[in-house]
């Protein structure tokens, strides 16, 4: 690929300040620290994660809705953090957002018409009434849903339907780049499989990439290329899907994968799970060394103090971890085993 | 094996002043010691108004139980005098919920809302009850429970939230545990540790458990028997391995073929088209018939009665009418009465 990324987010930090009771001492909580990552034009790249990873923040900062610390955050070769906000008004045209929760997310004392068009009054688009109708007429078209919605408010909705109207916003101003941040994962599951095929859909049609943010493997296999496992503020493996899901490298993907339960008790009763022990760390106090060590049942000595970084495993397929227990055999949890 | 838990033809509807929503509108289903039945559907399929009938949680008014039998022990739940009912509830009859922050008191310690339920059903003297409480919180996997016993819900993560609350669930050793989706509020690695737990935990106490979800993961992963409610309604119920492999109801194979696996990667999801019904006023002919893709014209007017199937299936369609050997109405008792 000699394209150019869409979006190239370069060692990005983000700190915040914070106490660790109220009259405690000061400390900072490392949401996001030191992630690197491109995403192509007309990919769908997903950011994986447990609650406390990161993977929300880390969404905020390419969006430009929170001010890094330090790194950088390019889009389509920009730097947004030297932009003027006029200009940075501009670029974000091109990259819009849809919500994990479609309750919340859409005013309630608007109409769904206006809220579908409040990004055209917003730019300045499509003012003439025709080219507005028309516009107005393809993008409902395309996300399903009906015209009598229009002039009716969101809690008239369900969930799904809401969602279709929070996709329609994102879309109208034909952005290149779309955060999703869970978009699913309010829904029930077999609105879920409308909304997913919808958002397949509308990639291939409008040439879509997506920033498929999600905690759900299962989600995240069905529509994405290419993956981003986080753990604690940091990216601890990437690789495209098929790889990632096939022949994990990192300990916390093959013990993440493992976790996530199987809609099949054939599989269920044969497969291996590895359970880990303990919760995640507090992003307060992250443990020495490398992030996971005090979970992983790889931890040689000096996992406790080098902090690992992100180093090719196998062709175009990075991790963070020196040990390298997956290198020669592959991970009892992988899905090439069953 | 005579089962634990028998309920027949259970309605619980809400009597508003407007209308009335047929919540739960005819349910069966029998629970035999050391076994998990899972209850599965969406939101507002009746599921957690099921259990909240079982434990008569319920608000009286709006809610009431207009018909049906939960027979515990040969006796009838619903008539036994709210004395005797306290002694079955959280004592041989307890409850798991699904969101542990909010279902614990944030003003008592860990240690006296277990020792709390101790007390109330056992005769026991505090000392014990706290010695008790820490047994239970060590056996659910909490660290340190000698010192954590003292710590407040808010100073639990949520995975050790959901343990303590299942160390209370344990406290009195019940014949039947209601689960409410326990795992939702939690990362997978946790959902992992937990259901392995309730698993271990099941296995020593003999405890029947209801699995309420909508994670058809977790059930392919937990459960011995499956029912799968619609509207308010059973419109399946099968042995675990039969439903995956050879779905009879119409909506069980749409559930079923929604649902993305990380073990296969589909172009397509196969969703169910349309919104789940409105329960108010009830129905003429199957409630699932609008969403249907395998709809007959009888459907639209004839309420299907529950055909019981080869290997002690059910099945709630007119489509499996010629395979069925018998069939009931979903209204009946154990007397037959409706």
């Amino acid at each position: 690929m000699s394209e150019r990324p869409i979006l190239e987010v370069t060692d990005l930090k983000k700190h915040f300040a914070a106490r660790k009771s109220m009259f405690g001492e000061k400390t900072t909580v490392k949401a996001v620290d030191g992630v690197s990552f491109n995403v192509m034009p007309q990919e769908s790249f997903a950011v994986v994660g447990e609650s406390g990873c990161g993977k929300t923040t880390l969404g905020k900062l390419v969006l430009a809705l929170e001010k890094p610390t330090s790194g950088r955050v390019l889009f389509d070769g920009q730097d947004m953090s030297k932009m003027s906000a006029g200009a940075v008004r501009k670029l974000r045209r091109e990259m819009q957002v849809i919500f994990q929760d479609p309750y919340s997310s859409l005013n309630p004392r608007m109409t769904v018409e206006d809220i579908i068009t409040e990004p055209w009054v917003i730019h300045g688009m499509h003012k003439d009434p025709a080219v507005r109708a028309k516009k107005l007429a393809k993008l409902l078209d395309d996300c399903g849903i009906a015209k009598t919605y229009l002039p009716r408010h969101p809690h008239e909705f369900s969930g799904g339907q809401r969602q279709r109207v929070g996709i329609a916003r994102a879309l109208a101003l034909d952005p290149r780049l779309v955060v999703a941040d869970e978009p699913v994962s309010a829904l029930d599951v077999s609105i879920q499989a409308q909304i997913l095929n919808l958002l397949k859909d509308l990639q291939k049609e409008r040439k879509l990439a997506y920033l498929f943010i999600s905690h759900d493997f299962s989600v995240v296999r069905h529509l994405c290329t290419r993956i981003a496992v986080m753990y604690l503020g940091r990216v601890v493996e990437t690789a495209d899907s098929e790889t990632l899901f096939n022949d994990p490298q990192h300990p916390y993907t093959e013990a993440l994968l493992s976790a996530v339960p199987v809609p099949d008790p054939s599989i269920e009763k044969r497969r291996k799970r590895i359970l880990l022990t303990g919760d995640v760390p507090s992003p307060l106090k992250p443990p020495s060394g490398c992030r996971f060590h005090p979970r992983c049942r790889y931890m040689i000595d000096s996992c406790r103090v080098d902090d690992p970084a992100l180093t090719e495993a196998k062709p175009a397929h990075f991790a963070a971890c020196p040990v390298r227990p997956f290198k020669d055999k592959c991970s009892e949890a992988a899905l090439v085993s069953l | 094996m005579e089962p634990v838990l028998s309920v027949r033809g259970l309605r619980t509807h809400f009597v508003l002043p407007e209308r009335t929503v047929q919540a739960v509108d005819g349910l069966t289903y029998d629970l035999y010691p050391g076994k998990t039945l899972a209850i599965v559907g969406e939101s507002g399929s009746g599921k957690s108004v099921h259990a909240l009938s079982i434990l008569r949680l319920l608000p009286e008014p709006p809610a009431k139980v207009v018909a049906g039998e939960i027979l515990f022990q040969g006796r009838d739940l619903l008539k036994m005098p709210s004395e005797e009912m306290r002694a079955v509830r959280g004592n041989r009859i307890a409850m798991i919920f699904q969101e542990p922050m909010t279902s614990l008191n944030p003003v008592l310690t860990v240690g006296e809302q277990i020792a709390e339920a101790i007390l109330l059903h056992q005769k026991k003297t505090k000392e014990e009850a706290w010695a008790k409480s820490v047994d239970l919180l060590r056996k659910v996997g909490i660290p340190h429970p000698e010192e954590r016993v003292n710590d407040y819900p808010h100073q639990f993560s949520g995975g050790m939230r959901q343990r303590a609350m299942i160390a209370i669930a344990l406290s009195c050793e019940p014949d039947v545990l209601i689960a409410d989706e326990p795992t939702t509020a939690l990362d997978v690695t946790i959902q992992a540790q937990i259901l392995e737990l309730m698993k271990d935990l099941q296995r020593e106490y003999r405890m029947a458990i209801i699995l309420i979800t909508h994670n058809i993961g977790v059930v392919a992963e937990m459960a011995d028997d499956v029912v799968v409610m619609y509207a308010g309604r059973p419109v399946e119920h099968a042995p675990i391995g039969e439903l995956f492999k050879n779905p009879k109801h119409p909506y069980t194979k749409g559930l079923l073929a929604s649902v993305p696996s990380i073990y296969e990667r589909k172009e397509r999801l196969e969703a169910i088209s349309g919104q789940p019904p409105d329960l108010t006023g009830g129905f003429v002919g199957c409630p699932f018939a609008p969403r249907c893709p395998a709809v007959l014209e009888r459907c639209a007017k004839d309420d299907p009665p529950q055909f019981h199937l080869k290997g002690g299936r059910m099945s709630n369609c007119w489509k499996t009418e010629e395979e069925s050997e018998e069939r009931s109405h979903r209204f009946e008792t154990a007397k037959g009465e409706r």
